[in-house]
C-alpha cells in the first residue's frame, strides 16, 4: 500500500513536472535523412540542428525558453517523411519544422505543414519547392537555376556564346541540366552539343570528344556529383581540350580537387558558397563573421570539415531563431509572418531577404564564382 | 579517324574494367552454378583496402596486396558463414544470399571507412598516351594487362590443371565428384577466395580510374554480370570478350549516336544476343544429362 502511494506520487510530481516543463519550452521538429542514400546530406544538417540547438539552450534559449528538438531520421523515404511530419504536428506539436534533406521527402513535409499551418524550413534543392509560393513553407538553400545563371553570367563576361553541356544523369545533374537548358537563352548562349554520362561510368572520353569535335563550342558545362565530374575533370586534361570547364555546385569542396587532381582541376570555374572559402572573404564581407563561427564551432564539435549541406541547417536555424525572437512569441502564425519579414540576415549560405512572394530570398551573390588554381580556391571577381 | 581512335580506346578502357569483374564471376559459377553477386564488392573491398592501407602510410604496392589477401579471406568468410550452411538450398537462395552478403559488406565498409570517395596514384603516372591523335591514360592499360592475364590464368587453370578440373566437376555434379575423391568443401573454399582475390586485383586496378567508395560495387557487378552473360556465364573467354565488346557498344553509341541512348543500347544488342544465343557467345551448351 505504501508503495503504491509513493508511486501514485512520484508520478502525479513527474506528471507536473513535465507539464511545467512543456509550458516552458519552445518545440521545434525536425525530419531529416542522417542515414540511407542521402546520408551525406542528413547527416551534417542533423549534427548542425542539434549543436546549435544545444548551444542556444546554453545561452537561455530563446526569449527565455527553453528549445527542445525532436529530430526524426526519416532515410531519404518520403514516406517515411511524411509519416515523422504528421507525428511533429500530431503527437510532438511542434512550432515549426526544419528538414526535408532532399526535394522528395521535402515535398511530402511540406503538404502536411501546409494541412497544419504549422511553418516549415526545407534544406532542399529544387525551385519547386518554393515557386509557386506556399504559404508555411520556405528553403534556405539556393536553386540549381541560380546556379545556372550564375555560371551564364560568368560566360557572358568571357564572351562565350557557344557551349558543350555534359551531364550526370543523376537526379542532382538531370535537374540542374534541365534548369541551365531553360535559363540559357536569357544569356544569349546556345549549347552547341548536349551530351550525358551515368555517374558511375568510368570514362567519359568518347562524350568529350564528340563535344570538342563540334563546331563552335567555346566552353563546358558539367552538372553532375560525386565521382562522375572528377572523372570528366580528367579526362578533359587527357584529351588536352584547351576550352574553359565549369563545374556545379554539387562538386564545391576541396574533395573534389584531390580527386581530380590538382594538375587537371586548373582553371576549372564554378558556383560555390561563402562557406567553401572562408579565407578568402574580404574582412568587412557581411557573411565573414557567420561563417567563421559556424565552422569553429562544427570543426570543434565533430572534428570533421564543414559541408554546404550542414550550412543549409545552420542557415534554417538562424532565420527560424531569428523569427521566434523577433515575434516574441512561438505561435506557428506569429513565427511565419516573422519568417516572411526576414531582411538582410547572412547565413553561410547568403543574404536572406525573404518576402510574401519570395521564400527563400537569396540572390544571385549567395554564389561566388570560384577558379581552381594551383590545388587551390580563388575568387573570380 | 582520331575520333573513331578515341572510341576505341574508351570503348576498351571500360570494357577491361568490365572485363576484370566478370572474370570474377566465372569461378564461383563454375564452382557452384551460383551467381555471386557480392563479387562486386569484393572489386569494392579491393580499392577501398588499398586506400586505406596507403592512406595509413603503407607503400601502394604493399597496401595492394595486404588489400588482395584480405578480400580473398573475406570471400572464404563469406563461403564459411553464407553460403556452407545452406547446402542443398536451390541456386536461387544462393544467389539471393549473395545479395544479402553483398549489403553487409557495403554497410560495413561504409561504417568502418565512411562515404567519402577515394582515389589515389596510378601505377605509371596520369600523361597519356598519344596515338595517332587519340589518347589513353597508362592506367588503363594496366587494367587491360590486368584483364588479359587473369583470363590466361583463369583458363589455364580450368584446362590444363586437375584443380580446375576439379572446380569443373564439383560444379558439374557435387555428389559425383565427391565419389572420385574431389573435396568439394576445400574446392568451393577455394573458388571463394580466388574470385575475391581476383575480384580485388580489379579494384586495385581500376580505382585510379573510376576513383572508389563504399557503394560502387553494384554498378560494376551488375556490368560484369552483363557482361559474363553476354560472353557466356562461366567462360573465362566470354568474359573478356563481353567486357571489351560491352565496353566498345557503350563507348561507340556515346561517340557516333547519343551518350543518352549508351546503356539502353548496349543493353538491346544483349538481348538480342541472348535471345538467339541463350549461352551467350562463348557459353557452353547445357544438355542435362538424366
Amino acid at each position: 500500500m505504501k508503495t503504491t502511494l509513493t508511486t501514485t506520487a512520484l508520478s502525479t510530481l513527474l506528471a507536473l513536472g513535465l507539464a511545467t516543463a512543456a509550458s516552458a519550452e519552445i518545440r521545434i521538429g525536425a525530419t531529416l535523412s542522417a542515414t540511407g542514400p542521402a546520408a551525406f546530406l542528413g547527416d551534417p544538417e542533423a549534427k548542425t540542428l542539434e549543436m546549435l540547438v544545444e548551444e542556444a539552450n546554453a545561452a537561455g534559449g530563446l526569449n527565455g525558453e527553453e528549445i527542445a528538438l525532436v529530430l526524426y531520421d526519416d532515410g531519404g523515404d518520403p514516406n517515411k517523411a511524411r509519416t515523422f511530419a504528421t507525428r511533429l504536428v500530431e503527437d510532438d506539436e511542434v512550432v515549426a519544422i526544419i528538414g526535408g534533406s532532399t526535394t522528395g521527402t521535402t515535398m511530402s513535409i511540406a503538404s502536411v505543414a501546409e494541412d497544419a499551418e504549422i511553418p516549415f524550413i526545407s534544406l532542399a534543392g529544387a525551385i519547386e519547392i518554393i515557386d509557386p509560393v506556399r504559404p508555411f513553407t520556405f528553403k534556405t538553400p539556393h536553386t540549381d537555376r541560380m546556379a545556372c545563371e550564375k555560371i551564364f553570367e560568368d560566360m557572358q563576361k568571357r564572351e562565350i556564346t557557344t557551349i558543350g553541356m555534359i551531364s550526370g544523369t543523376d537526379g542532382f545533374g538531370a535537374s540542374m541540366q534541365a534548369q541551365c537548358k531553360d535559363v540559357v537563352g536569357n544569356y544569349g548562349i546556345t549549347i552547341a552539343a548536349d551530351e550525358t554520362y551515368n555517374p558511375t561510368d568510368a570514362d567519359m572520353t568518347a562524350q568529350l570528344t564528340k563535344i570538342k569535335n563540334t563546331a563552335g563550342v567555346q566552353a563546358v558545362l558539367n552538372p553532375g556529383f560525386g565521382q562522375g565530374p572528377s572523372i570528366v575533370t580528367r579526362n578533359y586534361k587527357q584529351l588536352a581540350i584547351e576550352l574553359p570547364l565549369y563545374q556545379s555546385h554539387g562538386v564545391a569542396s576541396d574533395g573534389f580537387i584531390e580527386l581530380a587532381g590538382a594538375d587537371a582541376a586548373n582553371g576549372v570555374r564554378l558556383p560555390g558558397t561563402a562557406l567553401l572559402v572562408p579565407g578568402l572573404l574580404a574582412a568587412d564581407d557581411a557573411q565573414k563573421s557567420v561563417v567563421d563561427a559556424y565552422k569553429a564551432a562544427f570543426e570543434g564539435k565533430y572534428s570533421t570539415p564543414v559541408s554546404t549541406f550542414g550550412g543549409y541547417a545552420n542557415d534554417a536555424w538562424l532565420i527560424l531563431s531569428n523569427a521566434i525572437t523577433t515575434a516574441g512569441e512561438a505561435d506557428p502564425a506569429a513565427i511565419r509572418d516573422a519568417i516572411e519579414a526576414t531582411t538582410g540576415l547572412a547565413g553561410t549560405t547568403g543574404i536572406y531577404n525573404m518576402s510574401a512572394e519570395n521564400h527563400l530570398g537569396l540572390d544571385l551573390s549567395a554564389f561566388r564564382m570560384l577558379e581552381i588554381k594551383d590545388g587551390g580556391w580563388t575568387l573570380v571577381e | 579517324m582520331s575520333e573513331l581512335l578515341q572510341f576505341l580506346f574508351s570503348g576498351v578502357t571500360v570494357g577491361a574494367v568490365y572485363a576484370l569483374v566478370a572474370l570474377g564471376f566465372t569461378i564461383i559459377y563454375n564452382a557452384s552454378d551460383v551467381v555471386n553477386f557480392a563479387q562486386g564488392e569484393f572489386v569494392m573491398l579491393g580499392g577501398m583496402l588499398t586506400f586505406a592501407g596507403s592512406a595509413a602510410g603503407l607503400p601502394l604496392l604493399l597496401a595492394a596486396v595486404i588489400a588482395i589477401l584480405a578480400t580473398a579471406a573475406m570471400g572464404v568468410l563469406m563461403n564459411k558463414f553464407a553460403i556452407e550452411p545452406a547446402r542443398g538450398a536451390p541456386v536461387v537462395s544462393l544467389i539471393i544470399i549473395t545479395i544479402g552478403a553483398s549489403i553487409f559488406i557495403r554497410g560495413g565498409t561504409q561504417l568502418i571507412f565512411g562515404k567519402q570517395i577515394h582515389t589515389y596514384p596510378s601505377i605509371s603516372g596520369d600523361t597519356p598516351i598519344r596515338i595517332m591523335g587519340a589518347t589513353i591514360l597508362p592506367q588503363s592499360l594496366w587494367v587491360i594487362l590486368g584483364a588479359v592475364l587473369v583470363f590466361i590464368g583463369l583458363w589455364l587453370f580450368f584446362t590444363r590443371t586437375l584443380l580446375g578440373r576439379a572446380v569443373l566437376a564439383t560444379s558439374n555434379n557435387r555428389l559425383a565428384a565427391q565419389l572420385v575423391g574431389i573435396n568439394t568443401n576445400f574446392v568451393m573454399t577455394l573458388s571463394f577466395a580466388l574470385s575475391a582475390g581476383i575480384g580485388a586485383l580489379a579494384g586495385v586496378l581500376i580505382s585510379p580510374i573510376t576513383m572508389t567508395s563504399y557503394d560502387v560495387g553494384l554498378a560494376l557487378a551488375l556490368k560484369g554480370f552483363a557482361a559474363a552473360m553476354l560472353g557466356g556465364m562461366g567462360n573465362p573467354k566470354g568474359a573478356l570478350v563481353g567486357g571489351l565488346l560491352l565496353g566498345l557498344m557503350e563507348a561507340l553509341t556515346a561517340g557516333y549516336l547519343s551518350s543518352q541512348y549508351k546503356d539502353a543500347a548496349a543493353f538491346i544488342i544483349i538481348l538480342a544476343v541472348l535471345f538467339f544465343m541463350p549461352q551467350g557467345l562463348f557459353g557452353r551448351k547445357s544438355t542435362e544429362r538424366v
